[in-house]
């Protein structure tokens, strides 16, 4: 009986989460949270008992709404992904995929060159 | 020679309809004469400008689309730096593009069929699915 009853209490040490830092680190649900989608390691994470985000899933709006042409001309699309004071934002704000940002980064600097949109400052 | 290209310039707001005429009919010769083809103009009208372009805030946007080789789009943009009334213009090479949208669009056609038959062959989607990354739904990400 009482070796029944060390042999579970063994097993369950290590398989307690303050014991082993990386193994079950990674059963942890905020492992897929805290923003941009698909990468491993967002912001928060290796500080223990910090901030834990659990951001839904950013989809791309581009991939779900099926968007094939991103052109400098539609400036008010390109507006979207574009701050306040004119910067690009970073995909893992605005969770748009890889090939996505680039050519979106693309017609922006485009749309920039042509006046359509500023380099620094709001939108008029 | 069969590159297409996109030719957006802006012209100081304050200038005649009939001068702006006179200024897209010298650019349309000038690529006819360099054996290259006009498809289309675009007056996109008076618009505001996103910051102050050579003391303007208003200009009027003009599109051309022109097929032809890279010289037409030299001497074009040659002309329209000399030309005062052009505050600012860009070129933009579109055919490799538009080749692209033109095969996502196929392919998408391509899928709307094969859903729509059943009994089509299986290996249809599998192929239609493959080379189209941007198409891949974000549950799998």
């Amino acid at each position: 009986m009482t070796e029944e009853t060390k042999a579970p209490a063994a097993t369950e040490r290590p398989s307690r989460p303050s014991g082993d830092g990386p193994r079950s680190g990674g059963d942890r649900p905020r492992f897929g949270g805290g923003g941009g989608g698909g990468r491993s390691g967002p912001g928060g994470p290796p500080r223990e008992g910090g901030r834990k985000f659990f951001r839904r899933k950013k989809v791309c709006k581009f991939c779900t709404e099926k968007i094939a042409d991103i052109n400098y001309k539609d400036y008010r699309l390109l507006g979207q992904f574009v701050a306040e004071s004119g910067k690009i934002v970073p995909r893992r704000l605005t969770g748009v995929c890889s090939p996505h940002q680039h050519r979106l980064a693309t017609a922006i600097k485009q749309a920039r060159n042509i006046a359509l949109l500023p380099f620094a400052g709001r939108a008029s | 020679m069969n590159r297409t290209y996109e030719l957006m310039f802006i012209v100081r707001p304050d200038m005649a309809d009939e001068d702006l005429d006179k200024l897209v009919s010298n650019l349309e010769s000038t690529v006819t004469s360099a054996a290259g083809t006009v498809k289309s103009v675009d007056r996109m009208g008076k618009r505001r400008l996103a910051y102050t372009v050579r003391k303007f805030r208003e200009g009027i946007y003009i599109l051309l689309t022109i097929e032809g080789a890279g010289t037409v789009i030299h001497e074009l943009e040659r002309r329209l730096r000399v030309t005062e009334q052009v505050i600012k213009f860009l070129t933009v090479r579109v055919d490799e593009e538009h080749k692209r949208l033109e095969k996502i669009k196929a392919l998408r056609d391509a899928r709307k069929k094969v859903s729509a038959q059943p009994a089509a062959s299986a290996d249809e989607a599998p192929t239609a699915e493959v080379p189209a990354a941007s198409d891949v739904p974000a549950a799998t990400a």
